[in-house]
């Protein structure tokens, strides 16, 4: 079309500039719509998750406390004992912590980075303290005096190692790994590995979570998707009526019945499977989050099934049938390939559910059936070390969000159905 | 689902076992639940089955442990409940309302940037909560809002939208657009359609979403733990301090009232579900 004859609207403009106009108002009007909730997300939950990682790798507290130590040593090479200089500013700010009465955290931060150092830093504030030190004279002379340990490099390296202000201590902390002297990154040693522990047990639990929620979901699912109406509706209640019911009352019931004195272990002595003495213990171990967790999270299970089962036509099964195979062929050739979404939803939704869970396995794990989430609420309440509570939680979150990701690429997060 | 009479005996066979399966994982989903309600009526302290309750003698039911959760002395289950229920209803009407806004903007075809912002307003619901604890936890501490009933809303809030979002989508998805542009034609501005029109037709997934929303707010632990004061405990935070220290039998008088309630809400969302599929014009 050449340009003399283009359609004009009513106003004068060009058809296609007016329709763009109009195009880019109805943009507005949408995003303006999802604005509100955006914004209040990205406020309150997407930024201070951004947040925690700030935290987690934050080392600002001794690179504020040492700043002219840290601004002498970097003339030093770090081969041999720290020229007079390093001594004197080290000293100096050594004094002003001192008076501040803040020393004690020096002490321990340091302690984290070389074994003694807060013993040896207890004698130099004793000394600070009652002003035996003669700045007219040697500082490095009179410190060297204090302890035998401040002759020797290795301590003087472990300050220099903590200038950046920024560390991934607690990140190797989390994989039971941590930085050495030569700045290498070393495994703790074997008995020492607890995290490694955790990581590995979440990730058993939440698999064979899910194994067990498949196991027992698919055939109720299809159950459910090829009964007639009425009776599937009844059914139905089974799964939905745990779904709303309040966690805590799903664990509770998991806590009477797998009890010592329990209904599941009646019914074992009952039929005589173990003796009315030796009762095991079901509870506080993997047993009881395997049960309760599987029973929990179940219904996340049955729904994205049930959704995609009831999608499939049964005259396909009936195709198949007619076409010579058996029944087992028919479902394995025709019926089964046709539910690998639902299967491939509901087995990632309860896998990230599982991966997560704090609630259960806090109260019926015991020791052996606590996961990381448990690690990380330890860490957020009992020792108050925040930063490295945030970057377990980051580990974690990565871990989630990497599945999260192939979900949406195999089915589409708007494809999540709900009841 | 009977079988036909020419099936072979094998497929017979197989076909019991696989109710008999099914039979089996209906029970392990459905019997926890009725475990509690005969056991919170037990005259007794202890959370076994007296052998009077074996029985069923009457004397061994009492309703002493629903009395000392109304009435006990050193009774947290009032103020719990009141606190769960304002929390609750606060938070559900603001996800209801940014939910609801934000579904309308995402349904509509000009939304641009859709899948980020859909995974970014659906990822309360994704990540796990103990990191939703502890990242909303460092914003409510910060902004002071940390022990404050205000501060529990808003977590419930960023919790509850995305049921809320999925749900009106979802209503959304089915929603014949050209009776908005009737509306408009017809002289009726942009709020008047919305209240007139869209919302009437949209009501059972707002209101479904609504009842995630209020399940999720009512039921969630994690991020209070880590929220709340003295003074903000509700129903779930006394529940879990209760069966941390120990298993008394008012909890099961609580849970059961607890399981009660959320019978109910099932059978509304069942209702609301099957209207809104009716009005969507889906019949199954």
């Amino acid at each position: 079309m050449s340009s003399e004859n283009k359609i004009l609207t009513t106003d004068g403009l060009p058809l296609e500039v007016s329709l763009k106009k109009a195009e880019k108002r109805n943009k507005i009007k949408a995003f303006l719509l999802v604005a509100p909730l955006l914004l209040f997300l990205l406020i309150t939950y997407i930024f201070p998750i951004g947040e925690m990682f700030t935290r987690s790798i934050d080392d600002r507290m001794i690179t504020n406390m040492l700043p002219k130590t840290f601004e002498s040593m970097k003339k030093w090479d770090g081969k041999e004992l720290p020229p007079e200089e390093v001594y004197r500013s080290f000293y100096e700010d050594y004094k002003i912590l001192a008076e501040k009465k803040v020393h004690g955290k020096l002490g321990q931060r340091l302690n984290k980075e070389k074994n003694g150092f807060n013993s040896i830093l207890k004698r130099l504030f004793r000394k600070v303290k009652s002003n035996q030190i003669d700045e007219s004279k040697s500082i490095k002379e009179q410190i060297i005096k204090i302890h035998k340990h401040y002759r020797n490099v290795d301590y003087w390296r472990a300050i220099k190692r903590t200038a950046p202000p920024y560390t991934m201590n607690k990140y190797l902390k989390g994989m039971d790994m941590y930085l050495d002297e030569d700045g290498n990154v070393t495994q703790v040693s074997e008995d020492r590995r607890i995290h490694r522990i955790l990581w590995l047990r979440t990730l058993e639990i939440a698999l064979f979570v899910t194994i067990f929620c498949f196991l027992m979901g698919y055939p109720i699912a299809h159950l459910l998707a090829t009964l007639p109406m009425k009776y599937s509706n009844l059914l139905m209640i089974c799964v939905l009526l745990p779904f709303w019911t309040s966690l805590l009352v799903r664990t509770a019931s998991w806590m009477i019945l797998l009890q010592q004195q329990g209904l599941v272990n009646d019914f074992f002595v009952m039929i005589g499977l173990v003796a009315d003495d030796s009762r095991p213990e079901m509870m506080y171990n993997k047993v009881g989050t395997y049960v309760a967790m599987t029973q929990i999270l179940l219904p996340f299970m049955v729904l994205p099934l049930y959704s995609v089962m009831k999608t499939i036509s049964p005259s396909l099964m009936r195709a198949g049938k007619s076409l010579g195979g058996t029944p087992f062929v028919a479902f394995w050739k025709v019926y089964f390939p046709l539910t690998i979404p639902g299967i491939g939803a509901g087995c990632l939704l309860v896998f990230i559910l599982a991966i997560g869970y704090y609630i259960t396995p806090a109260l019926v794990g015991g020791a052996s059936g606590t996961l990381i989430s448990n690690q990380i609420a330890f860490h957020m309440k009992q020792t108050l070390d925040w930063s490295f509570a945030s970057a377990m939680g980051l580990m974690l979150l990565t871990g989630v969000l990497v599945i999260y990701w192939i979900y949406n690429k195999l089915v589409g997060v708007d494809n999540i159905k709900l009841g | 689902m009977a079988l036909p009479s020419y099936t072979e005996t094998r497929y017979r066979i197989w076909h019991y076992v696989y109710i008999a399966i099914c039979s089996f994982v209906f029970f392990f989903l459905i019997a926890p639940l009725f475990v509690i309600f005969p056991l919170s009526f037990n005259a007794e302290e202890f959370l076994v089955f007296s052998e009077g309750m074996k029985n069923l003698d009457p004397d061994a039911f009492s309703l002493r442990w629903y009395k000392d959760m109304i009435y006990g002395t050193k009774n947290p289950w009032g103020l719990a409940a009141k606190n769960s229920f304002i929390i609750a209803i606060f938070a559900t009407i603001g996800s209801i309302i940014l939910g609801t806004l934000a579904a309308l903007g995402l349904s509509s075809r000009h939304m641009p940037y859709k899948g980020i912002i859909m995974a970014t307003l659906i990822s309360p619901m994704i990540v796990p909560l103990i990191i939703s604890g502890v990242a909303i936890f460092f914003f409510m501490a910060k902004v002071g809002l940390a022990a404050t009933h205000t501060g529990i809303i808003f977590a419930h809030i960023i919790l509850g939208t995305p049921f809320v979002v999925i749900t009106v989508t979802a209503t959304l998805s089915g929603f014949d657009h050209s009776v908005t542009r009737a509306a408009a034609s017809l002289g009726s501005n942009p709020v008047n359609t919305f209240m007139k029109i869209t919302l009437p037709l949209i009501l059972p997934g707002v209101i479904s979403g609504g009842l995630f929303a209020f399940v999720t707010s009512f039921d969630e632990v994690v991020v209070v733990l880590f929220l709340a004061g003295l003074d903000n405990t509700t129903i779930p935070v006394q529940m879990w301090t209760g069966l941390r220290e120990q298993l008394s039998p008012t909890i099961l008088a609580v849970a059961t009232c607890l399981i009660i309630l959320s019978t109910l809400i099932l059978i509304s969302a069942e209702l609301l579900r099957r209207r809104s599929e009716r009005l969507r014009g889906i019949n199954r």
